[in-house]
């Protein structure tokens, strides 16, 4: 019985009771289930973590740090080392963070700030999140048929005339570098369009009505005003989108080259780990499996290591700008 | 004593100004979509005084002050009929730009809206964006300190706005609006949110502004009208109509709308009879 010391004291024409026991007992099971599934998410990453640990353990007994310093891949030597590699999967996932993120939040600041009729709004709005359901091996098909042909001409020209400029040092043969960043920007652009343009969505009403109350013109409403009071909520789409990046497979897999050398030019073949990782397994060994485990593990600590960066950041510009504690 | 308009509508007597008038406000029609919100209402706004405006909820006070900076542009459904000559200049012009009106008429709203950005960078935002070339940190101190809110700040000018309470806020949105000097200033209930204390001190900052400024200060609190208003405009509500219609019924010097009102429903306004 639910202990209850007021009834007797209390008015008789109270209508007032205690929850029932049946409330209490439905109250006790929703947290256990709530802090079930919280509890299984943990469970199920460091499961994860430590199941490639152990397949990984020979490997990394064997390669030690090297196997992050080192450029040479070699399964008949048995050399494994992914230099090239962090090298091709940070440097792809920045460009594409780069052009993906200006052109996301540029797309949010036109869905949001009332450039176009609300109608036409939600038009680009689904057409932008239907670029989030398109597949990774037919942005891959694309990017051989459609964005390499468009980019050669273009790679072409800045290599002939620019050929001094590191970043246009080498010509594009093929698959490369661009194209994959490329590929890889659209495909973080509907991540990082929607969640910026929630961010400004919950901006209230309120902040804009008293930025162009000061006499603002939109241009610096959106720049001075809403850009900074969204930024806590775009670093949260930047960085979900840099992950998506970082471990994106399929297409890069496709259109990265798949050549394991380190070039700063734009226009080389490279590698990244998620690519590594997926044309190698088919045929690979046992050692090298083991290898690719530690790859494996050195892609998800990276990963790890941006996200919990990203959170800092976010942290940070919430308490400058919002004074959150 | 009254006049009425074609369609047999109720038009409040012209109240003559006895000095010279900064914001001469002619609203015939206010429209938001078919919905008509305010008609006939002629409010002169005088210069160095305080123009308080009353009414019951829903009358169009608010509507009525949005307009006179153009911020109810904003609304897309938003269409005036009239005119509101500021400087020899109808501001509702097409010639005109909102974004000039807004720089030299400014306004303090019902809710504190702070932007999210460091208590110092909220009062200077107005400073640099009408290219303040002279001392901006002294300006800045200022506005504080005339908004009542520089000893509550005065050590943490780098943390946010909004790490303040919400009186405090709304005191920095005061600082904000007035460390431009602007010509006039719309205050749209500005101490809705604010104690008794905060209060009085925004409204002796009130009586100070208008030395130099004209203020035209909306207020649900007839205490407040007769404490720092100088002239006071009735808007009351026509429901005839379907709708809800504000218009204005009387307008004249607060102390004669307050003690010897002209028309039967201010009377029973101002004795409390209704809100």
């Amino acid at each position: 019985m639910v202990y209850d010391p007021f009834k007797e004291s209390s008015s008789s024409r109270t209508l007032s009771a205690p929850p029932s026991s049946a409330d209490y007992l439905k109250d006790s099971l929703f947290r256990f289930f709530a802090y079930f599934c919280a509890l299984s998410i943990i469970i199920l990453v460091a499961y994860i973590v430590i199941e490639l640990g152990i397949q990984a353990y020979p490997a990394m007994e064997k390669h030690g740090l090297g196997f992050i310093t080192g450029t040479t891949w070699d399964t008949n030597q048995g050399i494994f080392s992914v230099l090239p590699e962090i090298w091709g999967t940070v440097y792809s996932s920045l460009i594409a963070l780069f052009i993906g993120g200006f052109f996301g939040i540029g797309i949010a600041i036109f869905l949001t700030q009332s450039f176009v009729h609300a109608k036409l709004e939600l038009t680009f709005r689904t057409i932008i999140e239907l670029l989030a359901a398109i597949p990774s091996v037919v942005y891959g098909l694309w990017g051989i048929y459609v964005l390499i042909p468009l980019l050669r001409p273009v790679a072409d020209w800045l290599h002939e005339t620019m050929g001094w400029f590191p970043l246009f040092g080498t010509e594009l043969s093929g698959p490369g570098l661009a194209p994959a960043a490329l590929v890889l920007a659209i495909m973080i652009l509907p991540t990082v369009a929607a969640i910026s343009a929630d961010a400004f969505r919950r901006i209230p009403y309120r902040v804009k009505e008293a930025a162009y109350g000061m006499g603002a013109t939109k241009w610096e409403v959106i720049l001075k005003v809403m850009l900074p009071t969204a930024s806590s909520g775009i670093l949260a789409g930047l960085v979900l989108g840099f992950g998506r990046a970082l471990g994106e497979t399929m297409a890069l897999a496709m259109l990265i080259g798949n050549v394991n050398e380190i070039s700063i030019s734009l226009f080389a073949p490279a590698n990244t780990l998620a690519s590594l990782l997926a044309s190698t397994f088919p045929e690979a060994g046992q050692l090298e499996i083991q290898a690719l485990m530690y790859a494996a593990l050195v892609l998800l600590a990276i990963t790890f290591i941006v996200n919990v960066a990203g959170l800092a950041v976010q942290q940070y510009t919430m308490r400058k700008f919002e004074g959150k504690k | 004593m009254t006049t009425k308009s074609d369609m047999g509508e109720f038009i409040a007597k012209a109240y003559q100004p006895k000095g010279p008038v900064v914001l001469d406000c002619q609203v015939k029609n206010i429209y938001y979509g078919d919905f008509r919100a305010v008609r006939d209402t002629h409010i002169p706004i005088e210069k160095n005084k305080v123009t308080g405006f009353i009414g019951p909820s829903g009358c169009g006070k608010s509507t009525v002050l949005r307009s006179m900076n153009r911020m109810n542009d904003l609304i897309e459904s938003f269409r005036f009929d009239g005119s509101i000559h500021y400087h020899n200049n109808d501001i509702y012009n097409k010639k005109i730009d909102p974004v000039v009106v807004r720089r030299y008429i400014g306004m303090v709203f019902q809710l504190p809206n702070p932007f999210s950005m460091s208590i110092y960078d909220n009062v200077a935002f107005g400073l640099r964006l009408n290219r303040f070339q002279g001392d901006e940190e002294e300006m800045v101190v200022q506005a504080l300190k005339r908004a009542a809110i520089w000893d509550d700040v005065k050590d943490k000018l780098k943390n946010s706005g909004l790490s303040l309470s919400g009186g405090q806020q709304q005191r920095l949105c005061i600082a904000r609006a007035i460390a431009t000097e602007p010509d006039v200033l719309l205050m749209d209930e500005p101490c809705s949110a604010l104690d008794p204390i905060a209060t009085r001190q925004v409204e002796e900052l009130m009586i100070e502004l208008k030395q130099h400024y004209s203020v035209a200060l909306v207020t649900h609190n007839m205490q407040q009208a007769t404490r720092v208003a100088d002239v006071t405009a009735f808007l009351g509500v026509d429901i005839s109509q379907g709708g809800r219609t504000g218009y204005l019924v009387e307008m004249d010097d607060t102390k004669k709308v307050f003690e010897d009102p002209q028309q039967e429903l201010t009377q029973q306004y101002v004795r409390g009879e209704f809100s």
